[in-house]
């Protein structure tokens, strides 16, 4: 069981805001956030407290570029939970060059109904 | 062919930063240097998010960072050079490049900026008993062979120190499937920022041993095991507490060096304190016409910041090539003192300080509910106070520069209690 008062450290951004969040094991309206220094943190706090999420980088093959791997990301935060079945399927990915940043490399990551995008543009080697 | 209004050395977020705004601010002819294959410097392997929250208000990785800003620099038609290594800056900030396609060249240039950036602390410099075998990698150097070489790096890992690129790496090794035993930190406190402790390491199960350090490395070929101890304050091994851990890699982030050879051979004056060029407020070195900005200055760790003191490095570059006088008159020297370790810039011309003056320094312990005082020739001027300081993060206090402005001060010592 959670403590009704909890210390977290905002991990939204690199300042790492120290919040208190009271009613953690509550639902979503109960909570109290202090300490965050943006609305993002308070948001932060609230979806730490009820459903955690994280943006997972990773990288994937590429063929015919000058590098192997190319850089990738969800697109948007998936469940803590669902983090290493994405990587699972991350794993197994390999594209062709040229690829543009932002280009879908997977449309439906593991289920999660969010999207796998390239993170640069890689060029074909000459 | 070869005369320029600015070069930039360094093609990385500090270099591409300072060019772009070097051409912005009327400076034609601006030539960036990069060494490597391509430009983006070392945020092409940083493929993590967390970039860009204070430049672009956005959450990107440090591919998309860089990219942005390649983008930019090449829709502004400034020149770059890829492959292309800085043998020398001599009088007259005549620069001497080496590259395969074009061979020895001479440039000259009306000003230059330096964006080196640093480099890792390597394992030569930490004396660690043992033996010599592979598998011993900086945690910088294992991240560009996972992120951007393809090589899987270890299957069973130790990380000494906990340096944000040790901690990134904890994480991003967890994800790939190996199993990271523990992070070992000699200090009592890590040296990352919280964010990554939480998100590397808390998130995974990973532990971090503060206040232990690496005492032995086992192994003939490859590493086998290594022994981890417990320090006393004084951060020497306590006999007795050695726990083996069998591994077949160890990543050190133990620190960060700004890479200043060519600053040093070129006779600009460098901190003890920060291994980079002393600085003024509008980041010129030593060397009139010579301006640094980045991590060869100071370690930063948030490449938002290093974009932004790159701008304005860039600004009074451009300002110097295009002729446009800097005033004399006072100069008031910043120094560090009482629980901080360095401050930057080193020294305020008083006539060209902006509306506010912004210093950076980092603290030499934790410090709770810190309180910073900022006294001009002994007596305070401004006050900040923080929850939370810690040598893992470092500090900028903005104040006006009314405070300081006609008032002929000496000196500005900054000090945390």
């Amino acid at each position: 069981m959670m403590p009704d008062i909890q210390e977290l450290v905002c991990i939204v951004c690199p300042l790492g805001c120290r919040m208190t969040v009271s009613g953690f094991s509550g639902d979503a309206a109960s909570i109290a956030v202090e300490g965050n220094g943006c609305a993002r943190g308070a948001d932060y706090a609230v979806r730490e407290a009820t459903a955690p999420t994280r943006t997972v980088p990773s990288t994937v093959g590429i063929r015919g570029a000058a590098l192997p791997r190319l850089p990738v990301k969800t697109a948007r935060p998936v469940p803590k939970g669902a983090i290493m079945a994405c990587m699972r399927v991350i794993r197994g990915v390999s594209v062709d060059a040229p690829v543009a940043m932002g280009a879908v490399i997977v449309e439906d990551l593991a289920g999660t109904g969010v999207q796998l995008v390239a993170t640069r543009s890689m060029l074909a080697a000459e | 062919m070869n005369e320029y209004d600015v070069i930039v050395i360094g093609g990385g977020p500090a270099g591409l930063a300072a060019a772009i705004e070097c051409k912005k601010s009327g400076a034609d002819r601006v030539l960036v240097l990069e060494r490597d294959r391509e430009l983006g410097g070392i945020l092409q392997q940083c493929i993590h998010n967390g970039f860009g929250l204070q430049i672009f208000k956005t959450e990107l990785t440090g591919p998309e960072y860089a990219e942005r800003f390649i983008t930019e620099l090449r829709s502004l038609g400034i020149e770059y050079r890829l492959g292309t290594m800085v043998m020398s800056l001599g009088a007259d900030r005549v620069v001497k490049t080496m590259s395969p396609t074009d061979g020895l060249c001479t440039l000259s240039a009306k000003a230059v900026v330096l964006a080196m950036g640093c480099r890792e602390r390597p394992r030569g410099a930490l004396a660690i008993p043992g033996t010599r075998p592979a598998g011993v990698f900086t945690a910088g150097t294992a991240q560009r062979y996972m992120n951007m070489e393809g090589y899987r790096v270890g299957k069973d890992v130790v990380i000494l120190g906990s340096g944000d690129i040790g901690l990134i790496m904890a994480r991003r090794l967890t994800l790939e499937g190996a199993r990271v035993h523990a992070v070992a930190e000699l200090m009592p406190y890590s040296n990352g920022l919280t964010r990554n402790i939480v998100q590397c390491l808390d998130d995974y199960g990973v532990p971090l041993l503060l206040s232990h350090t690496v005492t032995g490395i086992r192994g003939r070929d490859r590493v086998e095991a290594v022994v981890i101890s417990r320090v006393d304050e004084n951060r020497r091994p306590v006999p007795g507490t050695e726990r083996v851990y069998d591994c077949d890699t160890l990543l050190l982030s133990v620190g960060l060096i700004p890479e200043n050879e060519l600053s040093r051979k070129a006779g600009i004056e460098i901190d003890p304190r920060t291994n980079g060029p002393m600085v003024n407020e509008s980041m010129e070195t030593s060397v009139p016409g010579v301006f640094a900005c980045g991590n060869v200055v100071h370690v930063h760790d948030l490449v938002d910041y290093v974009t932004e003191e790159a701008r304005r490095a860039g600004r009074f570059a451009a300002r110097y090539a295009t002729g446009k006088s800097f005033a004399d008159g006072n100069v008031v020297k910043t120094a560090a003192a009482g629980g901080v370790s360095y401050v930057v810039a080193q020294s305020l011309r008083e006539s060209n300080l902006d509306e506010k003056i912004e210093l950076f320094l980092r603290v030499k312990n934790v410090y709770r509910n810190a309180k910073f005082v900022v006294t001009a020739d002994g007596s305070p001027i401004k006050t900040f106070n923080k929850k939370i300081a810690t040598p893992g993060e470092m500090q900028h206090l903005t104040f006006d520069s009314a405070l300081i402005k006609g008032r002929s001060f000496r000196k500005l010592t900054v000090e945390v209690e």
